[in-house]
């Protein structure tokens, strides 16, 4: 029979004995599951906040663009050749059914002027689908309908840093600014939005009709055409074939043989942000990783103290045997022992991890989450390491002779 | 039923490719309530006979019975189990833990049979009673006499109600008006509580204080009588 609290009290009074060598002990463990928690909290952060940015260019997004022209066999980049219009985005919003909805973009540079106050922004023509496929509500007031569209109508949409920049507190709903000289009327504000993955302001932005952006702003030679379309899917596991419709779609629109090139680029947007976030979270685990090295380190110092611990004391566990202990009452002592150095150390570690976390997130502003199945994976793994390396210890001092473990001098 | 019967015990030691017989052929019976003095030359197998008596060691050949039950056909746990409830070890340098309090050292013993934490303290400062330290109860062996701490030892030895105690040269570190006075506690407790007692010693006059004389010599008993009487 085994009597756990006295086998506790046995373990505590011999950590407590050799005040100076339990703490060195406990202090390897105490760093290894301190730098897990730590880099676990920077990989966690990373990649929440690239799953943030995810989430603030749209979910499912998928982006067109137009294809490279091609000039006496120099080819140029991408969107160089106008082959996009308002009818493909249409006609992709028609005809695939994975598309949940469409948005075209024409966008330039302008001067926005509103009384005294002028900014300098890019102005985006596009249609109300835009709203949807980039998750983005309005703060105030109401979106372009098709009516504006089809009228070309001067009306527009401001992004929260046009704003601060125009008016300032005023209300800009229903107040009249000038784009290229033009006024519009602003019929709606967008919400705080943030920086792009790219580090952007997305919020320095305005929406107009993509037909007022034609016909009025920025006048081209090949009506209709756009410089991207935007694309929804109806959920991530539509992007792919939303994808695969999209150009089948464009292909056959654009009367491209079999044998010949796209003259348009599908780029997956969200796809290519999950490649990020994956490699965020790959990072993680691999720093969390490291990191545990340095808790087997601390397990190994932990088994060289038991082994030390049980020499020392061999005539004890002599004694302890003469009067009755049995091989796993030996055995327990000192696994509870190292059990009680790798779980001290273990509390003190989550502490110094936390305090880490919080210490980086303040010093070098990485964002760093906690999360609390790390503080219990390092727990666990702390108590696991205390097992697993004071068995051995614990294996031999069970193993002892009593009649030479009570000569031992 | 007698309380020990050692029926032509041998124990063989190798030492390297050398047989060493520490132990041949020996016979002998005790009896409930004996008190004997095991006695002879160092090398002669008396502390290997106290150690199989002691279920520390297990005889080579030969069968030796602890109340009946064939001792040699015992695991490591189930002798540990009968040191604990029926042996009690006094040792000549005392043994007990250091930086424990006597109260806890005669505890101890209860520790591995499970008896609740209010009981063994009960237990534990009858027995410090019974040898007369229960106002040391608190104190670490380094604060108590040799004397005393043997007598720790010894109520660490008392508290599960053992059979038997083998004290080997239990007067060995002690002065000699010290050396009476834990004698006559084993007489005492011989007489009075009718434990098995079987000392090891050198010196005729602790001999003196028991009723048998069990004598060894080159591994064999050579003499088994009654002590010389002053």
């Amino acid at each position: 029979m085994i009597n756990i609290p006295s086998t506790l009290k046995i373990a505590l009074r011999a950590l407590k004995v050799n005040k100076m060598r339990s703490a060195l002990t406990m202090l390897g463990i105490i760093i290894g599951v301190g730098a897990v928690i730590t880099m676990l909290a920077v990989g966690r952060g990373a990649s929440q906040k690239i799953s943030e940015q995810i989430a603030s260019i749209g979910s499912n997004l998928i982006m067109i663009l137009p294809g490279a022209t091609t000039a006496g066999g120099l080819r140029m980049g991408a969107g160089t050749q106008p082959t996009l219009s308002v009818a493909d985005a249409e006609a992709i919003k028609k005809e695939c059914p994975a598309v949940s909805d469409v948005a075209p973009d024409l966008s330039g540079g302008a001067q926005i002027v509103y009384g005294n106050q002028n900014w300098s922004t890019v102005v985006r023509g596009t249609t109300p689908g835009i709203l949807t496929v980039r998750d983005w509500p309005l703060a105030l007031g109401r979106s372009f309908t098709e009516q504006d569209v089809k009228g070309a109508s001067k009306v527009c949409l401001l992004g929260q840093t046009v704003v601060e920049n125009l008016f300032r507190d005023m209300d800009p709903v229903g107040r009249i600014l000038r784009i290229k000289k033009l006024p519009f009327t602003v019929i709606g504000v967008l919400t705080k939005k943030g920086q792009s993955p790219q580090g952007q302001d997305q919020d320095d932005i305005i929406y107009v009709p993509v037909t007022t952006a034609q016909k009025k702003l920025f006048g081209t030679a090949f009506p209709g055409m756009v410089r991207i379309i935007m694309v929804k899917a109806m959920s991530p596991e539509a992007l792919d074939p939303a994808e695969k419709q999209i150009t089948a779609l464009l292909r056959q629109r654009h009367r491209i043989g079999p044998k010949q090139e796209d003259d348009f680029t599908v780029r997956n947007l969200t796809q290519m942000m999950q490649t990020q976030e994956q490699a965020a979270k790959v990072m993680s685990l691999l720093l969390g990783a490291i990191a545990s090295v340095s808790l087997l380190v601390g397990g190994i110092g932990i088994m060289n103290i038991m082994l030390v611990s049980v020499t020392e004391r061999t005539r004890e566990i002599g004694i302890r045997m003469a009067i009755g202990a049995k091989t796993w009452d030996i055995r327990l002592q000192f696994m509870i022992e190292a059990l009680t150095l790798s779980l001290t150390g273990g509390v003190a570690g989550i502490i110094l991890g936390l305090g880490g976390s919080k210490i980086l997130s303040v010093l070098a502003g990485w964002s760093t989450i906690v999360s609390p199945l790390s503080i219990l994976l390092a727990f666990g793994f702390s108590g696991l390491v205390g097992i697993f390396f004071g068995f051995y210890p614990a294996y031999k001092a069970s193993l002892l002779n009593p009649i030479e473990a009570l000569r031992y001098e | 039923m007698k309380l020990i019967t050692a029926q032509d015990i041998s124990k063989v030691y190798k030492l390297g490719d050398i047989d060493v017989n520490a132990l041949c052929d020996v016979s002998l019976g005790i009896e409930r309530g004996e008190f004997i003095a095991v006695m002879g030359p160092s090398g002669s197998g008396k502390s290997t006979f106290m150690n199989i008596l002691g279920c520390l060691d297990k005889p080579t050949t030969g069968h030796y019975l602890l109340e009946g039950i064939d001792v040699g056909r015992l695991s490591r746990d189930e002798l540990a189990a009968i040191r604990n409830k029926k042996i009690g070890f006094v040792f000549q340098g005392f043994n007990l833990l250091p930086r424990t309090s006597a109260l806890e050292n005669v505890e101890l013993p209860m520790l591995y049979n499970g008896l609740p934490a209010k009981e063994r303290r009960q237990k534990a400062m009858e027995a410090l009673k019974t040898v007369g330290l229960e106002e040391r109860a608190p104190h670490h062996p380094s604060q108590l006499s040799g004397g005393q701490q043997q007598r720790v030892a010894i109520a660490r030895a008392l508290v599960n109600d053992a059979a038997i105690i083998l004290a080997d040269e239990p007067t060995g570190n002690l002065d000699t008006k010290t050396s009476a006075e834990i004698m006559e506690l084993f007489v005492r407790l011989n007489k009075g509580s009718a434990i098995t007692v079987i000392l090891v010693t050198h010196e005729s006059d602790i001999a003196a204080y028991s009723r048998r004389v069990i004598r060894f010599l080159d591994g064999r008993v050579i003499r088994d009588e009654e002590p010389v009487r002053r």
